[in-house]
């Protein structure tokens, strides 16, 4: 195949993306510009989708790197509100840390952070209602957290303990909560996108007021699930929004594989004729405010939104890699968005509404309810290679169907439980 | 009472659950303004509105996916995959998603769903437009399988699915959507109204699910069938005057041991027929099943008879369809022995 004197003269050559920067290489962002914080105009929640296509290709942003909040897209937030919502973040990278070091240590068997994309989960979830039902990938917790889901049970559910709500049935961090409306994590990749336009549309089709919201990676945008959700949502309007976590990385695969070398994936949405939102997903400020506008256009049976969220993974894909064998060691730090929680705090500082001060006592506050929690939930027992399964053997074969089968209750019996 | 066929009876399944329940909804391919490639669900977009009887994009993904989310969130969804052979791509979401999530969320979360696909072969449809893919349902843990054989128990079937709490699959026999098909092709096929079978309560009654029915009692040999091959097999006792007790499944998981146990103790042997391609086809499990709890009663080898494990040939049909003749060789084999 080398050998240049045999090949054609009309010879082809078969692209295969890289990207620009592997272990050992700096990183590497040059020629990347993004708009200027509060240079992006906000469009009415009414405009038309063919209008709005430009926002496929630019970046909503509100903070700038010294706190300021810029712009039309400045949402009306209360520092209360604010303080409430660094605090759910703090919470979240310290649960983050505690559980991974958790499965380090042989208490489970795998581990998911979403270090770097707190402000995506907690930011969209305190701009829902309570009620809106979200249908998330393995890497927003911070959901169920921002909306005061008992951090125990989390715990539980990780360790696969007698308490866990999921009685040990699910990989860690797939967790389920209903009356918390929010979805049993399916771990197959994009499965959970057109499930949520499937329940936007019964919504609307109930009278419902409630809004259906899901998120999944710029690398499941490549699954045919993805596009079944893209077609149904704006064939039938459905009141839904469509995440896009674009955090670079899919395992090993730098987003080039899944087709970000061409367009952005905000620009997906313009050949579906659906509003393209592109935002800075490490701007909690800017985040809030375009899910705000999503969530108001598809209240108002506007129809779905598709939102990318320009961000960076800035831990492993799980506990099952090492990213230092496929991406520069210092790219998240590099990172030319900054860290989300660091900029909000310094935007709440230059408000006056926080400190340094209060910033490392909460930050101490956070590591403490870990902890504590973490002994507890401890107590009721790990997933080790030395601990016993908690839960009961014959549970294994409940909840297949409703009412157990007779060759269930016959494998059942044949086992012995 | 009225007679119906089997598309009369399915249509009338579908508009006296979506008449009891407003929960009850329907979609597919063509399956609004048209009613449907096969009308199973004409006229209900005209009666119910568009928002309960509507068409899909072709993204048989898409349906399957939307009705979980449906389902999930309260309503019981009835969607139509316009033939079985267009199914798999929604596989993943019926076997990943549909058939686990009341598990994997301890049941937190339950899909009430119901998959209606026209199956099965004879009708010059080619290896696209014939298949029956049962044994891929029935493999998997959580999932419901169910095949009617008559315009009775179509509806009665129909009916119990869309109750079921479970994500259940109901596939229906397409060569007998209009008559008892019984296999010889060159023979005229008599139409549904001259069938018991085709007498159907206009209003609401139930099949239970998981419950055969034994459509021809006999001595000297078990047949197990479902679908069209139900017709089949029946031609076949008739033609041969072979005294065969023929079982029409109709649930195929969970499937009715007690009735297939009852009747191999019986007769000692058992013939299995399916249309479905042979190896790892639901004639294995029904194999296995009868073997495991009839062993020291069999007086002969289990027999299947099949699809063979090819394509579904288009011109070669006739060859390929398991006909009256090689169910009758077979029950020879084992009467014989």
């Amino acid at each position: 195949m080398d050998d240049m004197s045999s090949r054609k003269p009309n010879a082809l050559d078969l692209h295969v993306p890289a990207p620009r920067a592997r272990p050992g290489d700096k990183p590497d962002f040059s020629g990347w510009s993004f708009p200027e914080p509060g240079d992006t105009p906000r469009p009415d929640i009414d405009e038309p989708a063919h209008d709005l296509r430009e926002y496929a290709y630019g970046l909503i942003r509100v903070m700038d790197m010294e706190g300021n909040a810029l712009g039309p897209w400045t949402p009306q937030i209360s520092p209360e509100k604010l303080r409430r919502a660094i605090n759910y973040m703090l919470l979240t990278r310290a649960y983050d840390e505690r559980m991974h070091r958790a499965q380090r240590q042989g208490k489970t068997s795998f581990y998911m952070q979403c270090l770097g994309e707190e402000a995506i989960a907690i930011a969209q979830t305190m701009a829902l209602n309570a009620d809106d039902m979200c249908f998330p990938s393995y890497r927003q917790q911070g959901i169920l957290i921002a909306r005061d889901y008992p951090l125990i049970d989390m715990m539980h559910q990780v360790y696969s303990n007698a308490s866990d709500p999921m009685k040990g049935r699910q990989l860690p961090v797939m967790y389920s909560s209903k009356k918390d409306a929010f979805f049993t994590i399916s771990g197959n990749l994009a499965t959970q996108v057109p499930q949520a336009v499937g329940w936007a549309m019964a919504s609307a089709y109930s009278g419902d007021g409630r809004i259906a919201s899901t998120w999944l990676g710029e690398g499941s945008t490549a699954e045919g699930d993805f596009h079944a959700a893209m077609t149904f949502a704006a064939v039938y309007k459905a009141p839904v929004i469509i995440n896009v976590v674009n955090n670079q990385w899919a395992i090993s695969s730098f987003q080039g594989i899944a087709g970000g070398e061409n367009t952005t994936f905000a620009a997906r949405g313009v050949g579906y004729g659906m509003p393209p939102l592109r935002v800075d997903g490490n701007d909690f400020l800017a985040v809030y405010a375009v899910t705000q506008w999503a969530a108001a256009r598809a209240r108002a049976n506007l129809g779905p939104t598709l939102i990318e969220h320009f961000s960076y993974r800035a831990g492993p894909h799980s506990t099952s890699d090492d990213p230092a064998r496929y991406r520069p060691g210092d790219e998240a730090r590099m990172w030319p968005l900054g860290d989300p929680i660091e900029r909000l705090k310094t935007h709440l500082i230059s408000l006056g509404e926080w400190s340094e001060e209060q910033h490392k006592a909460a930050h101490e506050a956070a590591l403490e309810t870990v902890r504590t929690t973490g002994r507890e939930a401890e107590k009721v027992g790990v997933l080790g290679p030395e601990a016993p399964p908690t839960h009961t053997r014959a549970s294994m074969f409940e909840d297949v169907y409703k009412e157990m089968p007779w060759h269930l209750r016959q494998q059942r019996d044949e086992h012995g439980v | 009472m009225a007679s119906m066929t089997m598309i009369q009876a399915l249509n009338s399944a579908l508009d006296t659950m979506m008449e009891r329940d407003p929960n009850v909804l329907t979609f597919g391919e063509d399956v609004g303004y048209f009613g449907g490639v096969f009308k199973v669900t004409e006229h209900l977009q005209t009666k119910y509105g568009k928002k309960r009887c509507f068409d899909a994009p072709i993204n048989e993904n898409g349906i399957a996916a939307v009705a979980v989310g449906m389902a999930a969130y309260g309503l019981r969804p009835v969607i139509e995959i316009q033939f079985a052979d267009y199914m798999y791509p929604a596989y993943d979401q019926l076997v990943s998603e549909a058939a686990r999530i009341r598990y994997r969320s301890a049941g937190d979360f339950t899909v009430p769903m119901t998959v209606r696909m026209p199956y099965g072969g004879g009708i010059r449809g080619g290896q696209t437009h014939s298949q029956s893919p049962e044994s891929l349902f029935t493999h998997v843990a959580g999932l419901k399988t169910v095949i009617p054989s008559t315009p009775y128990d179509a509806k009665g079937l129909l009916i119990s699915c869309i109750e079921d709490d479970d994500p259940t699959i109901f596939m229906e026999p397409k060569r007998i959507y209009n008559g008892p098909f019984d296999g010889f092709h060159d023979r005229q096929v008599s139409p549904w109204s001259k069938h018991a079978a085709s007498d159907v309560p206009e209003g609401y009654y139930k099949i239970p699910l998981g419950k055969a029915n034994i459509v021809r009692p006999g001595e000297a040999v078990t047949v197990l069938a479902y679908g069209t091959m139900v017709h089949v097999a029946l031609a076949a006792a008739k033609e041969s005057g072979i005294d065969a007790e023929v079982i029409d499944l109709r649930t195929l998981v969970p499937v009715d041991i007690e009735t297939i146990v009852a009747s191999v103790e019986k007769t000692g042997r058992c013939v299995i027929v399916h249309e479905a391609t042979r190896t790892s086809g639901y004639g294995a499990e029904l194999s296995a099943l009868v073997q495991e709890h009839c062993f020291y009663k069999l007086e002969a080898p289990i027999e299947r008879v099949t699809g063979y494990d090819t394509p579904y040939p288009h011109s070669l049909e006739w060859e390929y369809f398991p006909t009256p003749p090689r169910i009758i060789k077979a029950m020879r084999r084992v009467t014989e022995v």
